[in-house]
């Protein structure tokens, strides 16, 4: 599974990979995030569901885990090779040129950050270059947007339910779509193995 | 091949594009150089909740229909804000800048983008218990006539200033906040006495000049819904409008970091992204 999917990255490498993630969300990234390659080679940029009036603590969290550096997503920059986390309060999206970009418009699925606006925005500018990954939760947020990427021609790929800590949120997307399904570790080593044949 | 959908995003961003610039040359109204991806969002948006297929529908209603660009109006505009959103930015107002700009006479303020003017009270507030209102005039602006009517009324719904109390007490407020409205059913009204220290006009980031010369500016998460080109219009505005070691104060996630017309003004609070006029 995890060389068929280093294969299929291969044959249509992504330049961006978007995550979301609710409910849950710290086990699920916990297992991913360690298991990522030191050269990821593309930026990630994650949406969790946090409170919005709490600084968020995400990117300090995973750093001493994670082999690629995390920092809390700003406006208007051209993201490299790291780790992104959205900021509490705020949407992430992604612009046509690639930079980010942050919006403090309604939220979505009561979600701000949503992962559908990070998603939509990231099939809608770099299309079939996306890598998105929708992991474990408790909310409908993403499924729509995951559904986007796949349209447009992207890898999706989902934690598969029985592995999530609450898994209405992937069962919801692949609802909608019949997503590749992985647990979050081997999503990372896929990740790593992709680089591996790169190199 | 050509993945399905990615056309068809193309042809939306044409759309978008020819729809702003009809906007503009129609109305006046300049969404040009706005970032692009919330843009689309909005316009997306608005386009399911008229039940239209098509942006270019859109366009051809808008041009014709004057009312119906009015509704659009305000689904594009920067969206409603909180009482005391990010009390830490209140905080250091109060503590920082507010008592060094007491040595003035008398004070102006600047609050852009002011929407439907949540933030527009909780300044008025926060000058009011130091003492400064009586002698401070806010000036208001947005270019969304609408909000600027709401902002006017100063009547919000009891439900949204519930997390007020707590923001507020968050930035240091110490009073009692039933000194400040009051209610009627599942309304509340703000007092007059911070009303009249307010003047709300309509003025464009994107198109109109410096109006006033001010000691204090404050746009808060208006400039990430603006491009960079937008940006550093804006940014050379808001130094043109301050006195020599005036003060912006800008949203907590946005920076002025790179920008050229950012040259002549220093960070005083990186925490609460407050920055000063060198000269």
């Amino acid at each position: 599974m995890i060389h068929e999917l280093a294969r299929a990255l291969r044959e249509r490498p992504p330049t961006l990979i978007v995550v979301g993630a609710s409910a849950g969300a710290v086990e699920a990234l916990g297992q991913l995030l360690p298991a990522l390659p030191a050269g990821l080679g593309v930026p990630m940029l994650i949406v969790v569901h946090v409170p919005p009036d709490r600084r968020s603590a995400l990117p300090e969290l995973f750093a001493p885990s994670c082999a690629v550096s995390t920092l809390e997503a700003e406006d208007k920059t051209m993201p490299d090779a790291r780790v992104y986390f959205a900021p509490p309060d705020y949407h992430l999206l992604v612009e046509r040129d690639g930079s980010l970009a942050l919006s403090v418009d309604e939220p979505v699925h009561h979600s701000r950050p949503s992962i559908d606006v990070l998603f939509e925005s990231a099939a809608e500018a770099v299309g079939s270059g996306t890598l998105g990954i929708l992991l474990s939760g408790a909310s409908h947020d993403g499924a729509e947007g995951l559904r986007r990427i796949h349209v447009a021609g992207g890898h999706t790929w989902v934690q598969s339910p029985e592995t999530a800590q609450v898994g209405v949120m992937p069962r919801a997307a692949l609802a909608l779509v019949d997503h590749v399904t992985l647990d979050p570790r081997s999503m990372g080593h896929a990740l790593a193995a992709w680089r591996q044949l790169h190199a | 091949m050509t993945a399905p959908g990615v056309a068809d995003d193309h042809v939306v961003d044409l759309e978008i594009e020819l729809l702003l610039e009809a906007i503009w040359r129609r109305y006046s109204y300049d969404f040009r150089h706005y970032a692009r991806a919330s843009m689309r969002r909005r316009v997306l948006g608005a386009m399911r909740r008229l039940h239209l297929a098509r942006v270019s529908l859109l366009q051809d209603g808008i041009l014709r229909d004057p009312a119906l660009f009015t509704q659009l109006l305000t689904q594009l505009s920067v969206p409603v804000s909180d009482f005391f959103r990010d009390p830490p930015y209140f905080q250091a107002l109060r503590q920082q800048v507010l008592p060094l700009l007491a040595t003035y006479p008398s004070l102006k303020v600047w609050v852009a983008g002011c929407s439907t003017g949540e933030e527009v009270y909780s300044l008025a507030i926060l000058l009011e218990e130091l003492g400064l209102l009586d002698r401070t005039l806010i000036y208001a602006t947005d270019i969304n006539p609408e909000a600027l009517r709401t902002a006017e009324a100063a009547v919000y719904p009891q439900a949204r200033v519930q997390g007020f109390s707590r923001n507020y007490q968050a930035s240091g407020g110490s009073a009692s906040l039933g000194d400040y409205y009051t209610a009627a059913y599942d309304r509340v009204v703000f007092d007059r006495r911070l009303r009249n220290r307010v003047t709300f006009s309509d003025h464009s980031l994107a198109t109109d000049a410096v109006f006033a010369e001010v000691q204090l500016v404050s746009c808060r998460n208006v400039l990430i819904y603006f491009d960079r080109q937008l940006q550093e219009r804006a940014i050379e505005l808001f130094h043109d409008s301050l006195v020599p070691r005036g003060f912006l104060g800008i949203g907590s996630r946005e920076s002025l970091h790179g920008y050229k017309s950012a040259g002549a003004l220093e960070l005083v609070s990186r925490e609460s992204r407050i920055y000063r006029r060198l000269t």
